[in-house]
């Protein structure tokens, strides 16, 4: 098993690059990464039309996260592979359409994790923003948003590594990811099927078991950091009376 | 872009039966994987639950490995490299039975059955201990009480996620194209393929997807409201 890393790693650590596109593990980081940090502001959007009072608002945005949570993502992968270039009227590559494909996606996913993280903080954040006199998207923007977005973190990072899985599909429009590389390297090999796949399926293991150590790490921070913020406990005030 | 529609031309001939067939495909695949993930992480949540170290150990590497790789990784595993490793009876017989169908079947129920384990295991931890012990007490054994009294509160507990898994699991299944199951997308994909009718033929899978999702999403909450505890109405 070793051998074949030792004679593959460049093609499964970055693709052809510098001869062609960068493919491999890097680009399935940098897939997962890119789709995710597209999909923010479209799930902010999002989720504030869900949490919107106006039924104009409310109906479309959760109708929208309904479709997308009905529909699988190689739907999405389909739809962006045929009509993004018919839309911008030229070829696109596949990372692209890969790209397009995962912001639709994530985006629902998304909005229902900030809707999530605006609705846990106390009511009376807004109110009092409202009643300093700024405007709701004022409050939104400079009060509420930043904590939500803050103790959102780990679920952000739980959402990076579902992406992170999710890319994979790509191989399905010959996107030169991980699995891709790995199909490349089976089919040069032939005679080690077992031995490559068992190969790429510890290489998820180990990076997304890694990247779920971090979200436990920030867990933890943002907690301490949630608890530290709290008014002091009648302990303390008493000591310093 | 001046694109006429023209759903006439995906209604004719082979293929609505083309259709037809990947959606039984498809569903037939959900109902099996369903099966397999139901029934493996019910027996692996009790399992985790009577705490030998060894077997929580195992059921723990086999959720994080089934939790952490991607599932197409999984169906690839299953239909490349352990079909390669197969006696070759096993083989034959796979292979004679449609060996594609069958193992992104395992796959997929052995990945949704991880998730289906640590949603199991986080209702029954959530059922208050004086249950156990209030059974134990009247003299059933362990198994009996964890069939009879804490197995049916915790799927109470357990079912919004559990539907939620099951969601996902139908979605999923549409994965199973890689390897060359001809499901709802991959009908959709030839048909688009012999028509050029990309939009409609795309379109009207869409529209199934969404349709069974929907349904999906509907008994969730029927069932949710229906199975409620009585004191948390």
């Amino acid at each position: 098993m070793w051998d074949i890393v030792q004679n593959n790693w460049e093609l499964l650590l970055i693709g052809q690059y510098p001869h062609g596109p960068i493919g491999g593990l890097v680009a399935t980081l940098g897939l997962a990464a890119v789709s995710l940090l597209l999909a923010i502001p479209f799930s902010i959007v999002l989720a504030l039309g869900r949490m919107s009072p106006y039924k104009i608002f409310y109906l479309p945005a959760s109708g929208l996260v309904f479709v997308v949570r009905g529909l699988p993502l190689l739907m999405f992968i389909f739809w962006a592979y045929f009509f993004v270039p018919l839309i911008i009227g030229r070829p696109v590559a596949g990372a692209t359409t890969m790209i397009v494909a995962l912001v639709c996606y994530e985006s629902a996913y998304l909005a229902e994790i900030i809707r999530a993280g605006v609705q846990s903080l106390p009511p009376g954040q807004q109110e009092a923003g409202r009643a300093l006199g700024l405007s709701y998207m004022q409050t939104m923007r400079r009060i509420i948003l930043p904590q939500a977005m803050f103790n959102m973190l780990p679920s952000m990072l739980s959402q990076f590594i579902s992406t992170v899985k999710e890319t994979s599909l790509a191989y399905v429009i010959s996107v030169q990811e991980l699995t891709y590389a790995a199909n490349q390297v089976n089919s040069v090999l032939l005679t080690k099927p077992f031995e490559v796949f068992g190969l790429l399926a510890l290489t998820y293991f180990v990076l997304n078991l890694s990247l779920t150590g971090l979200v436990r790490l920030t867990e933890r921070r943002v907690e301490k950091k949630r608890l530290g913020r709290q008014m002091p406990t009648p302990a303390a005030t008493e000591v310093q009376a | 872009m001046n694109y006429e529609f023209d759903f006439a031309a995906i209604f004719t001939g082979e293929y609505p039966a083309l259709m037809l067939r990947g959606l039984l495909t498809t569903l037939a695949l959900t109902g099996l994987a369903w099966v397999l993930a139901m029934g493996l992480g019910s027996v692996m949540a009790v399992i985790r639950l009577t705490g030998s170290r060894t077997a929580n150990a195992i059921i723990w590497t086999f959720v994080a490995f089934h939790r952490n790789v991607p599932m197409l990784v999984h169906i690839m595993l299953w239909y490349f490299g352990i079909g390669a490793i197969l006696p070759i009876s096993v083989g034959d017989w796979l292979n004679r039975n449609g060996s594609e169908f069958i193992l992104a079947m395992i796959a997929i129920g052995l990945v949704m059955s991880a998730y289906v384990t640590e949603d199991l295991r986080s209702a029954v931890r959530a059922i208050p201990g004086g249950q156990m012990e209030a059974s134990r007490a009247l003299g059933l054994s362990y198994l009996q009480s964890m069939r009879k009294i804490i197995l049916p509160q915790a799927f109470r507990i357990a079912i919004p996620p559990l539907l939620n898994q099951t969601l996902l699991l139908f979605k999923n299944t549409s994965l199973a194209m890689a390897i060359g199951v001809v499901e709802l997308t991959a009908a959709g994909r030839e048909i688009e393929n012999y028509t050029f009718r990309t939009f409609e033929a795309f379109a009207v899978v869409t529209v199934t997807y969404l349709c069974i999702s929907f349904l999906i999403m509907w008994a969730g909450s029927v069932l949710a409201r229906r199975y409620q505890f009585i004191g948390r109405r």
